[in-house]
């Protein structure tokens, strides 16, 4: 591990997970370990190093480089310590005349096909190769130089052993000459990330790492870039750029990432203030020390030339932009904010949170809004991804978040993943998730694209139910229907746990002939064998664990198919222990967070309505001001409310809805009907093209604060820079809040969670304190539950019975018809994130430059539609241009693309059409019909335009 | 021996012969001898269908190839010669055999005369250092090849 700055241990080989503990006598110093422990991960225990060079704790120990011999007592020879499990009463020495002669033989052997540009290596400081030659006492190598993979140049001729640096990547480099071969980075691709994107070719001396097949490169390899390689080499061969181009780092600090739910932690290792790279952290324990490309590499976001550091303001949206100072712009928005209250009333404004803010931020959004604003006009982009989720599990079990932690995967026998992608929206869990099925665990895919989980290497889907999109409902409840009509239901766990009267409703609903899953076939477009093997295979085949996205949430019954995820996990009695659970997989960074901090118009900070007397009560009492017991506007509502004339002015943190919210062209009108649009961002997003105010935001990099990640962990973040535009966005909202007379004074975010802590009894005992010694908590945690808690309704749930809840399937009324004759899903890639605000400002454009249009080959013939050709794309919202890419990933009939990129604009095809109970919209199911183009559509070129003027800036006025 | 070229059809064989060998515990070595033999070689197009067909990646099925020589990236000659260096063969002579040979074939190691007739390998220990110097010619082994290296040159390129 390259962790010389907070020395993040390496004990050699992974941990056993043994309960019997073995006690052996190692260099004279007795040692208990558990049983199946190495020699050499004892004797790290136990702080005495054992020199290695192919082992290292993130994979199996691999016994090649033959450094960490050790004598043992009673056997012969001098085995490997990584390969040699303890055993009792074992007496191991680790520092013999004859272990420090091999090693130092191994050791010229290396050195003898090794370059010796120690001092300009930029590895030099951070080089195992380099601390083992001093571990040893190498002082000289007595072989003469001969046939070599580093010398350029050999008797005047070219060497033919000499391979050059491979450059591709655009993160990191290979650079062939400075390999040992130890292979740490082939089995870290394997073993922790799962791609096998690498291996050995050939033998012997002429061993050499290489990524996909000999004629490819790093780039064009199967390499998905997470960094896990450059992680394990312990030399320069596999380096950062960023290493190579800054130098060490000086400190590192501990944060959190800032992309998907995953939350993974990270070492931000710094020079000054200068970011030189991401490192996952091992004790973090979302990751366990694994990353993926957008958290490891993809963070040039944050000090890239698009981001605007000074504020701006303008009469009207048709004017440029005029930066201002901190002190005008802020006391202009106030002003217009509390002008638009006195003309057109108190709820005539409102605010959007951020998912991807801080929770303390979040908190004083919502704050701001409810106190200084007067109103509960306050929503966050969960409405437009995982409200459903929150009502469907509130109904169900009594809390709107999943039930487990990552690290419940380990003992999963049996996964369902539902309308998600993990290995594109969560590599992170995706490589977790892997390592379990290659242990044998069992997959069900109940997706109509063939995502690569269904077959990817050492991975195949014992099934996958390619539905037709909008069908979710259909085939959960004939998941049910087969269940409980084949007597698989898990009684004791039912009637002890559940609502038994509730279960005998649903069971007899479930148990219509209309349910079946032979009655729902030709609408959902799923065999009856298959979907009945699948259901028999969840019910009986041991811990069944539910991971979903959403690909089940933003359909219009998005709740009701969250409400028959739980259904089932109650009926299999998969809830309550590790390895089994429904587990949303958020799609930002803090999702959850943003949801628990009462950014909804109905709710107060941990779940509870508005119109509760008791909860209002905690409230006022500490902000000293009545709260409106009205809930307020969703955003549809908020931009269905402008075009009317009657909400006139917008605080949105953080958020484009103009790109992510569905009907562009709805939002566009809304945005443009309202006379004080407040953007708070890093860059001039494209909802700032109707904006009033521009208020430039703080990076997760330039500020403290916590994020709350799926398994509603609560990480920290914390500042490693200062922010750039010269406030941390909570002191942005505090001067916004103060202008308008609110007379809030945080000095530290950490005041903030204490004020949540004190309101809300699920974060009762959480603060920063807690957090510094624990690292993380996942909520509720209070004094039921001290330490926080990992998996939900270990002793029943938390709403008392889990209640059962009949889900019909109704279809939506977005149909196809011979205009419109194919579905439009929509979904995720690797290399970029939501609306790529951030990820587009990366070098991870070379995997992803623009949304492709994703069709069957038969629909593509059909059409006359070729591989890279431009289309266009129309529903009855509107259309678009992309390039196709024909594809049998998708069904024939239903087309896919993505949404990262802004001049597609893929929401403008999407309809209105929502969830039932929580407006969330129907992203993933709108008919359309794709035909041949030419290029981009009017739209496309008239929204270019709009852009391009709308981001004029004046200089600042002298 | 036969050498297909066509893109299709080598996928096409190479399909075949990995389905007959569907349900071993480990096929890939057997499917890329019976690959080898079909073709005379193992063209990428071999080696992607075959990651495809068994579910592996394109670095798993490249690192397992390349470590055998004897599996071939590039089509052969008709015939192989493959003439052994190992201590027992050197020591009865068979440096002065190889250099014979390389030179009445005007080939190089793993090199293929002009003719496509016959490549030239070399191997370590055939086993048959009894009758040191030994030598291969496809599949027969041949012993004593000081003795008889002009026929057996002459059967190779015949």
């Amino acid at each position: 591990m390259k962790d010389f700055i907070i020395p993040d241990p390496d004990f050699g080989t992974p941990a056993s997970k043994s309960t019997n503990t073995v006690t052996l006598i190692i260099d004279g110093q007795q040692v208990s370990v558990p049983e199946g422990t190495s020699v050499m991960r004892a004797s790290a225990e136990a702080g005495i190093k054992i020199p290695k060079l192919c082992a290292t704790d993130m994979v199996d120990a691999f016994g090649s480089c033959r450094l960490c011999l050790v004598e043992i007592e009673g056997r012969r020879g001098t085995p490997a310590s990584c390969t040699t499990p303890v055993a009792e009463g074992m007496v191991v020495h680790s520092q013999t005349p004859k272990l420090h002669k091999l090693r130092k033989g191994v050791m010229e052997l290396y050195i003898s096909d090794h370059p010796l540009d120690c001092l300009t290596c930029a590895a030099n400081g951070d080089c195992e190769l380099q601390d083992m030659a001093g571990v040893v006492g190498l002082r000289d190598v007595r072989y003469e130089p001969g046939e070599n993979h580093f010398e350029t140049r050999q008797n005047g001729e070219a060497n033919p052993a000499y391979q050059p640096k491979d450059e591709t990547n655009p993160y990191f480099t290979y650079d062939p000459s400075k390999c040992i071969v130890c292979s740490r980075c082939v089995r870290a691709c394997e073993e922790v990330q799962g791609t096998f994107a690498l291996t050995i070719e050939g033998r012997g001396f002429d061993s050499r790492v290489s990524p996909g097949m000999g004629s490819d490169d790093f780039l064009g390899s199967e390499c998905v870039s997470c960094g896990a390689c450059v992680q394990a080499c312990p030399t320069a061969t596999l380096q950062e750029k960023s290493i190579i181009e800054v130098g060490q780092p000086d400190h590192s600090v501990v944060t959190t990432c800032a992309y998907c739910g995953v939350g993974c932690s990270f070492k931000a290792e710094m020079r000054g203030e200068e970011l030189v790279r991401m490192v996952p952290y091992k004790q973090g324990k979302a990751n366990r020390g694994h990353s993926c490309v957008k958290g490891r590499f993809a963070y040039g976001y944050t000090s890239h030339k698009d981001r605007i550091l000074n504020p701006m303001i303008r009469d009207s949206i048709e004017d440029p932009w005029q930066e201002v100072s901190w002190d005008e712009a802020i006391s202009f928005a106030a002003t217009k904010l509390r002008d638009l209250q006195s003309k057109h009333g108190v709820r005539s404004i409102g605010g959007i949170t951020s998912s991807r803010c801080t929770n303390e931020e979040t908190f004083l959004v919502q704050k701001l809004i409810r106190q200084v604003f007067g109103n509960n006009n306050t929503d966050t982009c969960a409405r437009v991804c995982h409200s459903p989720t929150g009502y469907g599990l509130k109904t169900t079990f009594g809390t709107s978040a999943g039930t487990q932690d990552f690290d419940s995967v380990e003992d999963t026998d049996v996964v369902i993943v539902m309308g998600a992608n993990p290995t594109d929206g969560h590599p992170v869990f995706a490589s977790r998730l892997k390592k379990r099925l290659r242990q044998g665990a069992k997959l069900i895919v109940i997706d109509p694209r063939r995502i690569d989980l269904v077959r990817t290497p050492h991975i195949q889907a014992a099934h996958h139910l390619a539905l037709t999109p909008g069908t979710n409902v259909a085939v959960m409840t004939a998941l049910a229907h087969t269940i409980v009509t084949e007597g698989l239901c898990d009684e004791d766990f039912i009637r002890t746990q559940c609502d038994w009267e509730e279960f005998q409703d649903w069971a007899e609903f479930v148990s219509r002939p209309e349910n079946s899953p032979e009655s729902t076939a030709l609408l959902t477009g799923v065999p009856a064998e298959e979907l009945r093997s699948a259901a028999r295979l969840f019910a009986t085949g041991g811990n069944g664990a539910i991971y979903y996205g959403l690909g089940v949430t933003e359909h219009s019954q998005g709740s009701t198919t969250v409400i028959s995820i739980a259904n089932l996990a109650m009926a299999t009695g998969n809830i309550g222990r590790r390895g089994v659970g429904v587990n949303p997989l958020r799609g930002q960074n803090n999702v959850q967070g943003a949801c628990d901090m009462g950014s909804f118009p109905h709710e107060l900070p941990g779940y509870r309505h508005v119109s509760d007397d008791a909860t209002r009560e905690v409230f006022e009492k500490i902000w000293g001001t009545k709260i409106d017991d009205e809930p307020g506007l969703r955003i549809p509502n908020m931009l269905d409310a402008a075009v009317e004339g009657t909400f006139k002015g917008l605080y949105c943190q953080g958020e484009d809805i103009l790109q992510s919210d569905p009907n562009t062209k709805h939002v566009a009108a809304g945005l443009k009907a309202m006379e004080c649009v407040i953007v708070h961002d890093l860059f001039l997003n494209e909802t700032a093209n109707y904006a009033h105010v521009f208020l430039p935001g703080s990076s997760f990099l330039e500020k403290d604060g916590t994020f709350t990640n799926a398994e509603r962990r609560i990480n920290r973040v914390r500042k490693v820079m200062a922010p750039k535009n010269g406030y941390a966005d909570w002191q942005v909202t505090q001067l916004l809040a103060n202008a308008m007379d609110a007379g809030w004074n945080y000095t530290h975010p950490s005041q903030v969670m204490d004020e949540i802590a004190a309101t809300t009894p699920s974060f009762a005992n959480v603060n920063y304190d807690a957090l510094e010694e624990k690292g993380s908590i996942q909520w509720p945690c209070n004094d039921a539950a001290p330490e926080g808690t990992p998996i939900m309704h270990t002793n029943g749930f938390v709403r008392g019975k889990g209640q059962f809840v009949v889900t019909e399937y109704i279809a939506t009324d977005e149909k196809t018809g011979p205009r419109y004759p194919l579905l439009l899903t929509t979904g995720r890639i690797l290399s970029q994130y939501n609306v790529g605000a951030q990820t587009r400002r990366t070098e991870n454009v070379v995997w992803h430059d623009q949304d492709d249009l994703e069709i069957h080959p038969f629909d593509a013939e059909n059409r006359g539609i070729q591989d890279g050709s431009w289309v266009r794309l129309a529903s009855r919202s509107g259309e678009t241009a992309l390039r196709a890419k024909v594809t049998d990933r998708v069904s024939p009939g239903v087309v896919y693309t993505t949404f990262h990129h802004p001049d597609t604009q893929a929401n403008v095809i999407t309809t209105d059409y929502s969830d039932w109970a929580t407006n969330c919209p129907e992203y993933k199911v709108t008919a359309v019909q794709v035909s041949p183009s030419n290029g981009p559509t009017d739209w496309q070129e008239d929204y270019a335009a709009r852009a391009k003027a709308s981001r004029r800036i004046l200089p600042a006025a002298e | 021996m036969q050498t297909a070229t066509d893109a299709s059809a080598i996928r096409a064989r190479t399909l075949e012969i990995a389905t007959a060998h569907d349900g071993l515990e480990a096929p890939l070595l057997p499917t890329l001898h019976g690959v080898q033999n079909a073709l005379g070689h193992i063209p990428e197009e071999a080696l992607l269908t075959l990651a495809e067909h068994f579910n592996l990646s394109r670095a798993e099925v490249h690192g397992v190839m390349s470590f055998y020589h004897d599996f071939k990236t590039k089509p052969g000659g008709r015939k192989v010669l493959k003439i052994c260096r190992a201590e027992a063969c050197q020591a009865m002579g068979a440096d002065a055999v190889a250099a014979a040979a390389k030179d009445k074939l005007g080939v190089d190691w793993h090199e293929t005369t002009p003719n496509g007739a016959v490549t030239l390998e070399p191997v370590y220990c055939l086993g048959l250092c009894a009758c040191a110097p030994a030598a291969m010619l496809d599949d027969k082994v041949h012993g004593r090849v000081n003795e008889q290296l002009d026929t057996l040159l002459a059967e190779a390129q015949s």
